[in-house]
């Protein structure tokens, strides 16, 4: 953390309101230039629409968004963003450096072809998250972490210096969530990068990453896991009882008999069809009557 | 034997003699190379059935122009141009609204059908709109399919990166600074060009031939972005040429010829990409 240079984000007093609702209200916080950070919070907390104000898509009610010491604006290249897996077609037939490709200004008119230091910077990119044999085979051969590599290899063209993950863990098993979380520290220390990773669980990030960002409620709690994941801050966050249990280096956040950031990645698993892992106890099985 | 193979490339030579065949070449070549490279990115964006909703609404247009003493061709780009881009404009909120589609689809095809009514003359005309008539192309005709091809491919050119970008990662295009909705409009209006230089040569209810067969079996056999735009083009091309070649030997209308090798070259692709899917890849 290089405490002298410029921070990565600088939130003043940000009041975010969507459809009349306070995602963010008066929220103010100070990310350094080579920070892993792991956003977390129950749905609807504002993690998404926190990215979203970062590149400059959403517009806060009031106070300032600085990133790079330069207020939030749309099409900023220095940052690298990963939409949810969901966002990508699954039966695309297309090669997979051809999809990487396609984020080379992809934002400028004219045919999308790429001359030789165009065709080296996604080859790069693609080299620096291991993909480059995935890169030749069709979107729609591989699984959903393997997309997922290639969509981290698109958001790290151009050398971005800070990056934003939304839910890179959604609906993979515990060991790609694994593979996905290792591989974008590797790349965070190699790049010497901010990121900005949301997650719905708390525990596979917590290797991995710097600070915790926790939402909710409105407000936001910035520091270390200790700091921030206690039933004082959480109780806030959410706005009722919370308990936070350690088991073997393990963390669970309960409400009552309710293991919370279970119940939100089950939520999400079940608008995610068709993927990786199914659940157990699913609803959907229980007993039909004749 | 020999005398015989000799006797093809004249009566090719025969062929060629004819105006009309002339004509019908050049309009369905023109046709074939627009629908093939439009039509990969409509099948790549999944939006084929605006395509198909797009043609239907040409129809009512080509064919209200009748009734107010026009030409047919200028109501079906009118009505179609104006469809995509008010297509485009929806964007997002038509998405998942099949049945809206649908019910303003066979709206269209009624009012085509109503205008039509007022027409009885015309019953030569309906024919050729809904199922294509690349044999009666005039002069102008193809005047006007060249324009129209031309705008559509230069068109398709200058939007194509965002475009690429918008259908493969539109929350990335978007944070980047592509506007989705600029995107959608421009390409759905080039949608309807393409579609409305179709139905001159298949018909509005057989645009799918062209604009979605060949596309469709491009990115069955290969993976790869250019190769699969080119290759989406060539096979319109010969199947739309192969497609004149039969009607005239057969005496079979074209755009049945047209549909017939179009779905072939489908189907093919499906059973051949099924092959090799069994064959495990290292």
């Amino acid at each position: 953390m290089a405490s002298t240079s410029i921070p990565a984000i600088e939130l003043e007093q940000v009041t975010i309101a969507l459809g009349g609702r306070f995602i963010l209200s008066d929220v103010s916080l100070s990310i350094g230039d080579g920070e892993f950070i792991g956003v977390l919070g129950p749905n609807g907390a504002g993690k998404t629409t926190l990215m979203r104000a970062l590149l400059g898509l959403v517009r806060p009610s009031s106070g300032q968004v600085t990133v790079l010491g330069e207020q939030a604006v749309r099409g900023n290249p220095a940052i690298g963003y990963m939409p949810q897996l969901r966002s990508l077609a699954p039966h695309l037939a297309l090669r997979g450096w051809d999809f990487v490709a396609s984020g080379v200004d992809g934002h400028r008119w004219g045919l999308p072809l790429l001359n030789p230091a165009r065709r080296q910077v996604v080859s790069e990119a693609i080299e620096l998250v291991g993909a480059t044999n995935l890169a030749q085979r069709p979107l729609s051969d591989l699984s959903g972490g393997e997309r997922q590599r290639l969509m981290l290899a698109q958001a790290l063209l151009g050398r971005p210096k800070l990056l934003l993950l939304d839910e890179p863990l959604i609906s993979l098993d515990p060991h790609h969530q694994r593979v996905v979380v290792e591989l974008v520290r590797d790349v965070q220390r190699r790049l010497g990068i901010a990121v900005l990773f949301s997650a719905h669980e708390l525990n596979p990030l917590l290797a991995a990453m710097d600070r915790v960002l926790y939402l909710g409620n409105g407000h936001a709690a910035l520091g270390t896991v200790d700091q921030v994941i206690n039933g004082q801050v959480l109780s806030r966050l959410y706005g009722s009882n919370i308990e936070v249990i350690r088991i073997n280096e393990r963390i669970f956040v309960m409400s009552g008999e309710h293991d919370m950031e279970r119940d939100a990645h089950m939520h999400e698993n079940g608008h995610n069809h068709g993927h990786d892992h199914a659940h157990s106890h699913d609803p959907h099985n229980g007993r039909r009557h004749a | 034997m020999t005398m015989r193979i000799a006797m093809i490339p004249i009566m090719g030579a025969v062929m060629l003699n004819y105006d009309f065949m002339q004509h019908a070449f050049a309009a369905a070549g023109i046709v074939a190379i627009v629908a093939g490279v439009v039509g990969f990115f409509l099948v790549l964006r999944g939006q084929t059935f605006a395509g198909h909703a797009l043609s239907h609404v040409g129809f009512a247009g080509a064919t209200g122009a009748i009734l107010i003493g026009g030409s047919p061709l200028s109501g079906l780009i009118a009505f179609t141009l104006l469809a995509g881009i008010g297509m485009g404009a929806l964007g997002d909120k038509l998405s998942g609204r099949d049945v809206a589609i649908g019910v303003i689809l066979s709206l269209s095809l009624g009012l085509g059908l109503l205008f039509l009514h007022f027409f009885t003359a015309y019953a030569t005309q309906a024919t050729a709109l809904l199922f294509g008539n690349v044999f009666g192309v005039s002069d102008s005709t193809l005047l006007v399919l060249f324009g129209i091809g031309a705008a559509a491919l230069i068109a398709l050119g200058v939007i194509a990166r965002p475009l690429l970008f918008a259908s493969l990662q539109p929350e990335l295009a978007e944070a980047k600074g592509v506007s989705l909705r600029l995107v959608s409009i421009l390409f759905l209006a080039i949608v309807a060009l393409a579609v409305s230089a179709c139905a001159q040569v298949v018909g509005v209810l057989l645009v799918f031939a062209l604009m979605v067969g060949p596309a469709a079996t491009a990115q069955r056999l290969t993976s790869r972005l250019g190769l699969g735009v080119a290759l989406s083009a060539g096979l319109a091309l010969v199947e739309a040429w192969l497609g004149l070649v039969l009607a005239y030997y057969t005496d079979w209308p074209a755009s049945f010829w047209i549909t017939a090798l179009s779905a072939l070259a489908y189907f093919a692709s499906l059973a051949g990409h099924r092959r090799a899917a069994a064959i495990p890849a290292h």
